[in-house]
């Protein structure tokens, strides 16, 4: 079974961003970037789907700029096989990846394509599901655990209420949550050897999907800063102040 | 044209995030319908026809529906969106998982987890955890929108006079098959709807201690959360966990014990009317956003806090 794992460049999650003085966006010169987390998880999740003897091959794709192909190099480093670069330096927003990698999986015929449950930087949380629709194939999102087993996989979701687990028909479509694995940092030998894997590059215009964003940016503004509060010296201040202060209690 | 808010229920009751849903739904414009689908729905139809500012209530009645799974409850949505600009869902596990499906099959973009409506096709929406929030506009024909819930007041749950109508549900796809479900049972409240949230952190030190939490979470009323960290060492289960990617809560109170503070939990929180830190760091940037702070060791002072409440 080959797998399909997305994987997006994000602002890294240690960066704290700033918005733009001119409101058009947050601040991303000369500033760290890193693959999304849950795009790591989902990667790892593959290698060990590959090292199981579940999936024979792991291809890597990510939408971006040139930029994008360390992203690619990162997986690649984690033990994908070979990248694909769809390379754009426009804005590009969830349905128009999620048709990018639904010419990308009927080309690759993939038996599960595993992503990211949300990217952290725009945070919409659409990708995956958008990917199951257009494919007309199953999801499951917010994955915590996977189990394939001939022609199906068992995926534990982590829900509102806690855990639910559902089996979806293969070929699927699964999206990575926190405690689906923890990724591995790759070795100094697997970056030398993730030097000489394959990417290659394709644009939007050449898979021929319309990547024209459906949702326009009015601005972007900081939210209303909370102002610090005071500290309590003891526990007896701290009821009365919620009580006769506060009124919460 | 109308509005289709999606339902969220279990047991027979409506989900809270559905009444902040519909709030959001009726700043839209135009005639608010509640989609109520699922086997067995009929007392719960009773019930959202109650919620005041919705003027219908479909019915999609069918074992195909029993549990909420994406591809069925999609493929019905689709079936019914001709009719509606708008179709909103809360932005909980269920709306986050089948609204993106409604949308590309529409090929329509969604707007995720909306906390305010500036026109009925402009939205306001936190990015970047929310560091930083965005004004969106739509240029699609049918907006598709998951509603933060601690963005919207509630919409009174009784009083309205909603008529009912029983929908025809189409051939749903069999691609999913729903297996089980093991779900954290609590007398208290539900942590995204509580008026009093008491979470705990790594300074916990395990799970066993969370009942210092739990006994004081009894005397207020209150629901019992976690941080990331707390989760991810397993004192508690995943549904406890109070951040960017577990639950948003705004509630009136929200006291962080043992809780440095991260970026991704204060995404979870930092809405909340009054926050309460006790940590025995006071570096912990926890204290930033807390209006009272109290540095001590939460083993002494969970004990006094009990204590002080009786």
């Amino acid at each position: 079974m080959k797998i399909l794992v997305a994987v997006k460049r994000v602002v890294d999650y240690n960066v704290k961003v700033r918005v733009k003085s001119d409101k058009s966006g947050v601040e991303t010169a000369n500033i760290k970037f890193s693959m999304n987390p849950f795009d790591e998880i989902a990667v790892e999740e593959a290698v060990r789907l590959k090292e199981a003897g579940t999936a024979t091959e792991i291809v890597a794709v990510s939408v971006g700029p040139q930029a994008a192909t360390e992203t690619l190099r990162t997986a690649l480093a984690m033990g994908a096989d070979r990248g694909i670069l769809v390379q754009t330096e426009a804005e590009i927003q969830p349905l128009a990846v999620a048709k990018i990698l639904k010419c990308l999986a009927e080309k690759e015929q993939p038996g599960l394509v595993l992503l990211g449950k949300q990217a952290i930087d725009d945070d919409s949380n659409q990708t995956g599901q958008m990917l199951a629709a257009l494919l007309g194939r199953p999801q499951g999102t917010f994955a915590s655990k996977l189990a394939v087993a001939d022609g199906s996989v068992a995926v534990t979701r982590e829900v509102d209420g806690g855990l639910e687990t559902v089996a979806l028909e293969l070929p699927a479509v699964v999206t990575a949550d926190l405690r689906l694995n923890e990724p591995r940092y790759a070795s100094l030998p697997n970056i030398m050897k993730a030097k000489k894997k394959p990417i290659e590059t394709v644009t939007p215009e050449a898979l021929g999907v319309d990547v024209a964003p459906r949702l326009i940016t009015l601005s972007v503004e900081e939210p209303a800063k909370r102002q610090a509060g005071i500290k309590v010296a003891d526990v007896a201040t701290l009821v009365e102040k919620l009580k006769s202060e506060a009124k919460v209690i | 044209m109308s509005v289709l808010v999606l339902a969220e229920h279990e047991a027979g009751a409506l989900k809270p995030a559905t009444l902040n849903t519909v709030a959001a739904a009726v700043r839209l414009g135009g005639d608010v319908h509640l989609l109520v689908a699922g086997a067995g729905v009929a007392a719960v139809a009773q019930v959202a026809a109650q919620v005041v500012g919705v003027a219908k209530v479909l019915v999609a009645e069918s074992e195909a529906l029993a549990h909420p799974l994406a591809e069925p409850l999609a493929a019905l949505i689709v079936a019914l969106a001709p009719a509606y600009g708008h179709i909103l869902a809360p932005a909980t596990t269920t709306g986050k998982n089948v609204l993106p499906r409604v949308a590309a099959l529409l090929d329509v973009a969604q707007v995720s987890e909306i906390v305010a409506v500036v026109a009925p096709d402009t939205f306001i929406r936190p990015i970047y955890a929310g560091n930083a929030l965005a004004t969106v506009r739509s240029i699609d024909a049918i907006k598709v929108i998951t509603v933060r819930a601690t963005g919207f007041e509630p919409a009174v749950a009784s009083g309205g006079a909603a008529s009912i109508e029983a929908i025809a549900v189409p051939g749903l796809p069999g691609l999913s098959r729903f297996v089980e479900a093991q779900l954290s049972k609590s007398e208290r409240p539900e942590l995204t709807s509580a008026r009093i949230v008491i979470s705990g952190g790594r300074g916990m030190q395990s799970g066993d201690n969370f009942h210092l939490l739990e006994s004081i979470a009894d005397k207020l009323g209150a629901a019992v959360g976690a941080s990331r960290a707390a989760v991810d060492a397993g004192f508690v289960p995943n549904d406890f966990q109070v951040g960017q990617t577990g639950k948003i809560v705004a509630p009136d109170l929200y006291i962080a014990v043992g809780i440095s503070g991260a970026i991704q939990h204060l995404a979870g929180m930092k809405d909340s009317k009054v926050i309460v830190a006790i940590n025995k760091d006071e570096e912990a940037p926890i204290f930033q956003v807390a209006d009272y702070g109290l540095v001590a060791d939460l083993f002494k002072a969970l004990p006094e806090l009990r204590q002080g409440l009786s």
